[in-house]
């Protein structure tokens, strides 16, 4: 396989408090190739946004990157000085926030947040900025005479579609979209994500996708990262992970959800509650939620492992066979 | 009247003011025409986008806003009616409302124990003393949240998102209430959680506790509910038994929704839909027409002009557009 865009080796993210460090990604390696799509899901607070922080290297206290290397196209983006930074952010890595509402500035119109945006990074006139706005608009399918809109005259799908557009108008290689649909309802959700699946087409970008939609997540992702507690417990292709989980964790997550197609039956999800990142057992982080729970899980934390049946698939529990 | 075993919505109208105008002041209506009956141990579900006027609906059956035209009847009473006069008392011990965020639900300086005992203490007027904290004890049992005697003594901020859910569903059965209205209640937990919740809300229909489920998910809908709604800018386009309307979907937007649900391993479609297509009227009281229409696929002259009346399409399923035909 060709070189991957970004490379992220044994990544510590801890939050620093009062009454200790909590580690919120804990110990997380993920190759990202170009134009790939790789998920990563799991529930809150289980760091998959804190790694997409650490991606651009966004964080600040009390959030402290304690060790690891992020590498995108071979250069270390942690060592980066501040004008490298400013570079690399936006055009070659650029960020779909959670909350579209938010992320947009209400006080001046689209049309100038596009333009700042061309404006910040590369040398043109006034003009084809104005001129690149516009085309950028209309390609998440807003009209160009938007351009003059607050962001208080969009709905939420617009504002959103907006954002991808704001995203999209340096043509980075890298989106690294965290939560993008979940303040929208299904419709808009749907629209959005067949968008951005020709935008993909046209400009081969790769996209680092967080959801906690694991449906969504099986729908357009390649491969699939599921993280808990701050680890990855199990990285594979994605439709391989969601026919025949293997971490008890995403098994539990898969059978918490609903179908509505399949039978109508009983599911008992997952019991107990997420782990306190402050008050971290022995062993394996899931332990105190899992019924296959033994002697060796609470006294050894598990590696990701490949997994004997299929090399492209890891796994951190004791109780899957591998290599 | 102590055993409630129907809570039942009659052709509902509600509207806002968008100005405060004294002459020629503009309304939106919110809510137009929906009718329909929860019964005693049965979940109704409620879906549709943002802003189509679920939680209007739900807010008028807590008597939050006065309807404009329609009843809402509790056994056949209305509970509006003037000349019944229900006190608010009464109305709030049969009828108990979840909201979607645990956080904001729970008054932060206060404990667990002051949460429960004054819903308790006023509408359990017989229960003295030790018995109220026994009582409250069961309750906090009852939703699984054990060691009772802890958890009562705690303030929300020690409890997590679905512990502070299971709270503020202990106090709406604490009062002995028949219905619960429950507006987007999983929508902001963890999704290891949802399930939990879900789980305990079934558990307690077998009580005899009737559910209205307001969603935008229309799968957790199927799984709770035994009967579903779907609503669209105010106004209820079908309902009737769940697995019939997610499962044979006969409105056009039903059968949208439903395709839109995220499924794995689905392919997209070749090209994407026209955008322009997506507009949602702003339905005023002078408004015509079925308010699907402007999107609508099989959409017909008459449709911009009045509102389909209801088919029966079996037993327990019903819908209005013109696009139905049977057989």
């Amino acid at each position: 396989m060709n070189q991957p865009l970004l490379s992220i080796t044994n990544l510590c993210v801890d939050y620093v408090t009062d009454t200790g460090n909590a580690r919120a990604v804990n110990d997380v390696s993920l190759d990202i190739y170009p134009g790939e799509t790789v998920g990563l899901s799991g529930e809150s607070g289980c760091g998959k946004s804190t790694l997409a922080f650490a991606i651009a290297n966004l964080h600040s206290a009390p959030a402290l990157i304690t060790s690891g290397n992020i590498n995108f196209e071979g250069q270390d983006v942690l060592s980066f000085s501040k004008e490298q930074l400013r570079q690399f952010r936006w055009s070659k890595a650029s960020m779909v926030f959670q909350s579209a509402m938010n992320a947009l500035n209400p006080v001046i119109t689209i049309g100038e947040q596009l333009i700042d945006v061309v404006l910040a990074h590369e040398s043109c006139s006034l003009k084809q900025a104005i001129k690149r706005g516009e085309e950028n608009l209309q390609l998440v399918g807003i009209h160009a005479s938007r351009m003059q809109s607050y962001p208080h005259q969009l709905s939420g799908g617009m504002r959103q579609r907006v954002v991808i557009a704001i995203a999209l108008i340096l043509r980075p290689k890298l989106i690294i979209m965290d939560e993008p649909t979940t303040a929208l309802d299904v419709v808009v959700e749907r629209d959005i994500m067949d968008q951005l699946y020709h935008l993909k087409k046209e400009f081969g970008f790769a996209i680092l996708f967080i959801s906690h939609d694991l449906a969504l997540m099986g729908e357009i992702t390649d491969r699939v990262g599921i993280m808990y507690a701050g680890k990855i417990v199990e990285l594979g292709q994605t439709d391989k992970v969601m026919t025949s989980p293997q971490h008890p964790y995403t098994k539990g997550l898969l059978r918490s959800f609903p179908t509505i197609f399949g039978p109508k039956k009983r599911l008992e999800g997952i019991s107990g509650h997420p782990l306190n990142l402050l008050e971290v057992p022995q062993g394996c982080y899931f332990q105190a939620r899992c019924d296959l729970c033994e002697t060796i899980c609470k006294n050894t934390m598990p590696q990701l492992r490949t997994l004997s049946a299929d090399n492209h698939r890891f796994v951190a529990c004791h109780k899957v066979e591998g290599e | 009247m102590n055993q409630v075993n129907s809570f039942e919505v009659d052709n509902l109208v509600i509207d806002f003011a968008l100005d405060n105008a004294i002459f020629n002041r503009k309304y939106m209506r919110a809510v137009n025409g929906v009718s329909f009956h929860i019964k005693a141990g049965e979940a109704l579900a409620i879906v549709g986008e943002s802003g189509s006027g679920k939680s209007t609906c739900a807010r008028a059956m807590a008597r939050m806003y006065e309807p404009n035209a329609g009843a809402i009847c509790l056994d056949k009473k209305d509970i509006n009616d003037k000349h019944e006069h229900l006190s608010q008392e009464e109305l709030a011990k049969q009828v108990q409302m979840i909201f979607q965020d645990p956080f904001g639900a729970l008054n932060p300086v206060h404990t667990i124990r002051h949460h429960l005992y004054r819903p308790i203490s006023i509408h359990m007027p017989h229960l003295k003393g030790e018995a109220i904290e026994d009582y409250m004890l069961e309750v906090l049992e009852r939703v699984g949240l054990s060691p009772a005697q802890q958890t009562a003594s705690k303030y929300p901020h020690e409890l997590s998102g679905g512990q502070r859910q299971r709270v503020a569903i202990a106090r709406a059965v604490s009062t002995g209430a028949k219905f619960i209205l429950a507006d987007e209640p999983i929508s902001m937990l963890d999704v290891s959680i949802r399930l939990g919740i879900l789980n305990l809300m079934t558990d307690m229909k077998s009580d005899g506790i009737g559910f209205l489920y307001i969603t935008h998910d229309i799968a957790t809908a199927r799984y709770f509910a035994e009967r579903t709604g779907v609503m669209y800018v105010g106004h209820l386009v079908e309902w009737g038994d769940s697995d019939s309307v997610t499962q044979h979907p006969q409105h056009p937007y039903t059968q949208l929704l439903i395709s839109a649900v995220p499924e794995v391993g689905r392919k997209r479609s070749a090209e994407p839909r026209d955008y322009s297509k997506n507009q949602i009227p702003l339905w005023t009281p002078d408004s015509k027409g079925c308010p699907f229409a402007l999107r609508c696929p099989k959409v017909e002259a008459k449709c911009h002009s009045e509102m389909p009346g209801i088919s029966q399409i079996s037993d327990d399923h019903f819908v209005r557009c013109f696009a139905y035909k049977s057989e």
